[in-house]
């Protein structure tokens, strides 16, 4: 099968996640005997570009039109498309990013493609193209059958692992047919806190809920994410309150992710919680209540204040980044 | 302005989630229903629109008839009206055939859906409706306003936000932020019985895909409790045994 995977930038660079479905399309590439292309939009360094070759891509296309700076969806769904007709793509594979997740469904549409969101490992191609995705909010799995000729598949970022290989691609440019009609949607200003880690993206999470009493305490929680090298997120009530942004919910309701680590400092474990981040690879909890149900979902749990212990696991990850180092 | 809110049915978000021995099915028994919470988002903001500058908000749902509670609860909350596409939703591709039918033949100002559904999590069907009707979509917002024929809208990006200007017609998909949920009150209850549903048939779609089976993640084994003294011990576990740091 022909795979084609739309690679996101951020300032020029690939996103950790654009590595991620390179090695997932270069892995269903050679599992069916077909060629991996990548396309990216938009200003990006050339060497990032030359980068997707050694994640697998054996072309690059590089469609970077003036029109095509700023991420709109729908123009960036009708380049992606053209593409994907151009090198004859079986499979079109994008991130489960708010980027991706904008294009994919169009995509689908213009190519009568069917959509898999959310896949969470390689396909089976054995017999038919059958995906795992995510269901229910993280509480239940759910195995696809796609029967179109084209398919599009969403991978959750951090459920696939980039590997690089010794292997190059040819950076070619593409020039997409624009149309003004595509364009309707006008990008005004972009706020972000561009120093911190994306948080579907984060390997390593810590979290607060509740417990924490109020937003002056999460000077402990940056202290200990930074150390780590994590991105920060909550529990409902706490956005909900505007203790912290809502862009940090997670659950079933906020973003589901699924780090290497999660660890939940003063949160209960309420069911619409843990669906969202039930399928992190280790759970750390820190919560004074011993019957807390997080306990219940967790590797790791500390039974304790967590004014005492946070301060505590800061020292201690201190040390040990000094020791490791 | 007239705006189409799309609502789906979704098991409560504190359902226990099971699935029939042969994996196939989805147990519905014991199961309460509700509107999608990101939907319901999406209704309230759609009534304050039209409160300030007066409109019609239309609910549509594709369901077979065990959805009605649900839509008699949208129209509870205030929407002016209803429609059902008489069809158990079969995949999202399916779902927004429906709705951009039925929205091309009834010209809204905005079509307003959540940002996903909580059982299927596509986040699919309103782009997909954008694309079968040639409109602009912007998706996961938090934030909508409208003056004239221009909407502005905070989009979530990953780690922020962007604004953006969208002409109308368009189409939305509403997250956290939006606008507070509504909760029913007694004579919205009482008018709901007599506000029209509408139930049509449905148009007949491609069937690309199919669900082969379920499953639910491994349960962790039991928690290590490590004592509050010695917090020196996560991290040690952490490195060597869960190699996570
Ligand atoms: C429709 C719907 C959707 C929802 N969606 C979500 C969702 O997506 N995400 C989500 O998170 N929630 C969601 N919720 C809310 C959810 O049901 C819980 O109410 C919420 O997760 C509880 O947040 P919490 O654990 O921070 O607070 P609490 O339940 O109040 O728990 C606080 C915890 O902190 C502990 N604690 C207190 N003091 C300390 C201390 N000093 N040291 C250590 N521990 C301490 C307590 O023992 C307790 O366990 C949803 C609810 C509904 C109805
Ligand atoms: N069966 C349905 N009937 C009406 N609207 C729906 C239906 N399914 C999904 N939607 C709308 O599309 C949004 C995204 O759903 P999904 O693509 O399933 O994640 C929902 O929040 C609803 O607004």
């Amino acid at each position: 099968m022909n795979i084609l995977t739309y690679i996101e930038t951020a300032d020029g660079k690939l996103k950790k996640s654009a590595l991620e479905i390179l090695s997932y399309g270069a892995a269903i590439a050679s599992q069916t005997g077909g060629q991996l292309t990548a396309i990216a939009i938009g200003d990006v360094q050339a060497d990032e570009l030359a980068k997707a070759g050694r994640y697998g891509a054996a072309k690059i296309l590089h469609a970077n039109d003036d029109k095509l700076k700023q991420y709109v969806g729908q123009a960036y769904a009708t380049v992606v498309a053209e593409a994907a007709k151009n090198v004859q793509a079986d499979v079109v594979v994008l991130s489960n990013s708010f980027s991706g997740k904008g294009m994919a469904p169009r995509i689908a549409v213009k190519l009568n493609a069917a959509m898999a969101d959310g896949a969470v490992a390689l396909p089976d191609t054995g017999n038919g193209f059958k995906v795992r995705k995510t269901a229910f909010s993280g509480k239940a799995f759910a195995d696809v059958e796609l029967t179109s000729k084209t398919k599009i598949v969403t991978l959750v970022p951090n459920s696939y692992k980039a590997v690089e290989q010794a292997a190059a691609g040819a950076v070619e440019t593409f020039s997409p047919q624009i149309n003004d009609g595509d364009f309707a949607v006008k990008v005004k200003e972009v706020v972000k806190a561009s120093d911190k880690i994306s948080l579907p993206e984060a390997e390593i999470v810590v979290s607060g809920g509740r417990g924490l009493k109020g937003p002056e305490n999460w000077g402990m929680i940056e202290e200990l994410a930074s150390l780590l090298g994590a991105a920060t997120a909550c529990s409902k009530p706490v956005s909900d309150t505007n203790w912290r942004p809502h862009s940090e919910h997670v659950g079933q309701t906020g973003l589901a992710i699924s780090p290497n680590l999660y660890i939940a400092i003063g949160i209960s474990g309420a069911i619409q919680h843990l669906a969202g981040v039930s399928s992190s690879k280790t759970i750390v909890v820190i919560n004074k209540d011993p019957e807390a149900p997080f306990f219940k979902a967790a590797d790791y749990g500390i039974i304790g204040d967590a004014f005492e212990v946070v301060p505590k696991l800061i020292e201690e990850v201190k040390k040990f980044k000094a020791a490791n180092s | 302005m007239k705006i189409l809110v799309c609502i789906s049915h979704v098991p409560d978000t504190t359902s226990k989630i099971n699935f029939t021995d042969d994996k196939k099915s989805f147990v519905t028994q014991g199961i309460q229903y509700i509107i999608n919470p990101s939907d319901e988002i999406a209704l309230a903001r759609a009534l304050e629109l039209t409160e300030k500058d007066g409109g019609t908000v239309t609910v549509i749902n594709v369901g077979d008839n065990s959805t009605e509670a649900t839509i008699r609860k949208a129209l509870a909350i205030g929407a002016t009206d209803a429609v059902r596409v008489n069809a158990a939703p079969r995949d999202a591709f399916f779902v927004a055939k429906q709705i951009a039918e039925y929205a091309g033949k009834n010209s809204f100002d905005m079509i307003l859906c959540g940002r996903e559904s909580i059982d299927y999590n596509g986040s699919q069907v309103p782009s997909m409706v954008a694309e079968m009707l040639s409109l602009p979509a912007v998706n996961s917002v938090k934030s909508l306003n409208v003056e004239g024929s221009t909407a502005t809208l905070d989009r979530e990006i990953e780690g922020g936000k962007e604004v953006v200007t969208c002409p109308l017609p368009c189409v939305v998909s509403a997250t956290e932020g939006m606008a507070e949920p509504r909760i029913p009150n007694m004579r919205g209850i009482m008018s709901a019985r007599t506000k029209p549903l509408t139930v049509i048939e449905p148009v007949t779609a491609e069937n690309m895909q199919q669900i082969v089976s379920y499953d639910k993640p491994q349960p962790r084994t039991q928690v290590k409790l490590i004592d509050a003294a010695n917090v020196a011990a996560l991290v040690d576990a952490l490195h060597n045994e869960a190699k996570v740091i």
